[in-house]
């Protein structure tokens, strides 16, 4: 069981979260404009990386609030945990 | 190969079972292949066993970052069952189980395909319906599925508790051609039968790039034990497929998840069966040398840590211990985790790729195993006719561009 730091609550147990996926993927501004393949990478590519990841949670079961984490995936451990709408701790070098 | 007989085990013991030699080479690895499959789990074995012996392409190699079957091969709940809703699974995984039917024949190896039952319960009106559809469904497409009453739900297996617990048991669907197999057995005997057809195994080969030429097809890789140049390469890497393709410049859709699962101490059988429940996430079965092997869900965050929370195997013998009240005193032996590899839909991918030479076998998620052979025979038709079987050929990457989903996902409403 994780225990991850909520930038609003603390640290809190894994079971409090709700995992929210790959963070930082832009919903196409002008959806109409899309092609198929550019809606289906939106939809469904992600990066999966092996190493440091961006990705969000939910505090479901206290704030209720969206929040990112930088995590490592080859160890679980979190690097981060960062408000929505701020850049990546590391500078946005997950993964890259 | 020395061939495997009633009489061969005889006489192995009688000389004391001092008579036992590697069942197959450890080769060095040659410059040249004519393919290369990327992974030695039991999709991967297999397809390089069925290039050989079907398609007349033996100077083939299987590499192998640790030792064979060490990876989702011998990690999963060796559950076979092709009980799918959607036509062309059911196809694809029904190809599977006639296979499994004549795999200890064909490879002269007992995989201990054991085919006891698959029973899946119904806890509530939707399972009700749910599974009744997959009964219907499977029944028209000439695979096996019956609807039993809790009566005979509890006829079928003796010690499931139908009555006072949370979720009653409301109904079952029974695959009887359903049932399990030896998971490490499948890996070494088709490891075994591609060896003494020509195969190269190579362990501890970890692949570290895929070289491609200037017209972008594939003409190699680079490995901890060096360069291997082959122009076709199949890739079977499961949880770690997005890592081994992105060396070729291949983004997949697939996310890479922790799956938990766990056995008891040994016990006399007292299963019959194997059972399955969507609806409280559980399913159990015993394995011939008695252990209760029991599968967890997965974790909720991608990981390739190949462990997962007690959370979740806890909430799995919950569900276990209200179903099979007589398994409470039960202690569990061990536990472990696979990384599994899944798509939007949670069908697989087996393909060519947009690389010329390139080929992608991933996808299984939560239920490869039951598919190896399947899987690994339309793999290898893939890979040496660079087109697809006709039951692998909806398994695509572009359906996902294209909207033609086979969204098992949807008809399963959990992992499957």
């Amino acid at each position: 069981m994780l225990l991850i730091e909520c930038p609003y609550c603390g640290e809190r147990p894994e079971p409090e979260f709700v995992y929210g996926g790959q963070a930082h993927i832009a919903r196409p501004r002008r959806p109409a404009d899309l092609g198929a393949q550019q809606w289906a990478d939106y939809l469904y590519r992600r990066d999966n990386l092996r190493g440091v990841h961006a990705e969000r949670w939910r505090h479901t079961h206290g704030c209720g609030r969206f929040f990112n984490a930088l995590r490592d995936t080859t160890t679980d451990h979190f690097l981060a945990t960062y408000k929505v709408g701020e850049s990546p701790p590391d500078g946005g070098r997950a993964g890259r | 190969m020395r061939s495997f007989s009633g009489l061969s085990l005889l006489l192995s013991g009688l000389c004391g079972q001092r008579n036992w030699r590697p069942q197959w080479r450890h080769p060095e690895p040659k410059p040249t292949y004519d393919a290369l499959i990327v992974g030695g789990g039991g999709h991967g074995l297999g397809a390089a066993y069925y290039l050989a012996s079907e398609h007349r392409l033996s100077n083939v190699a299987v590499l192998e970052k640790g030792w064979i079957g060490g990876g989702n091969t011998g990690r999963n709940t060796t559950i076979i069952r092709s009980n799918y809703l959607f036509p062309e699974s059911a196809a694809l995984y029904d190809h599977a189980v006639k296979l499994w039917e004549d795999l200890s024949q064909a490879l002269n190896y007992n995989v201990m395909f054991s085919q006891r039952g698959v029973m899946m319960l119904a806890h509530t009106v939707h399972d009700v319906q749910v599974l009744k559809r997959h009964v219907h469904a499977n029944r028209a497409a000439g695979v096996d599925n019956e609807w039993l009453t809790p009566e005979e739900a509890q006829a079928f297996c003796p010690l499931l508790n139908i009555g006072a617990i949370r979720y009653p048991v409301v109904g079952a669907a029974l695959q009887r051609r359903g049932g399990t197999a030896r998971h490490d057995a499948v890996a070494w005997g088709y490891a075994r039968a591609a060896d003494a057809l020509g195969v190269d195994i190579l362990e501890n080969c970890e692949v570290t790039a895929i070289r491609r030429d200037a017209s972008g097809a594939v003409e190699g890789v680079e490995t901890t034990r060096g360069s291997i140049r082959a122009p076709r390469i199949g890739v079977a890497a499961a949880g770690h497929t997005s890592v081994i393709m992105r060396m070729a410049g291949v983004d997949l859709p697939l996310e890479s998840y922790p799956l938990q699962a766990l056995v008891s101490e040994p016990v006399k059988p007292v299963f019959p069966c194997v059972v399955m429940s969507n609806t409280i996430h559980a399913y159990i079965s015993q394995s011939d040398k008695g252990e209760l092997v029991i599968g967890a869900g997965t974790d909720a965050y991608t990981s390739y840590t190949q462990r997962g929370g007690l959370h979740i195997t806890s909430h799995a013998l919950e569900a276990i211990c209200e179903l099979f009240p007589v398994f409470r005193r039960m202690r569990m032996l061990r536990s472990w985790g696979g990384i599994v590899d899944l798509t939007p839909d949670r069908s697989p991918i087996i393909a060519k790729t947009p690389v010329p030479g390139l080929y992608v076998n991933c996808g299984w998620g939560t239920g490869g195993f039951k598919a190896t052979p399947g899987s690994a025979h339309v793999f290898a038709w893939t890979i040496a006719r660079d087109e697809p079987h006709p039951l692998n050929a909806p398994f695509t990457i572009e359906r996902f561009r294209d909207g033609d989903l086979i969204d098992e996902a949807a008809a399963a409403a959990v992992a499957h």
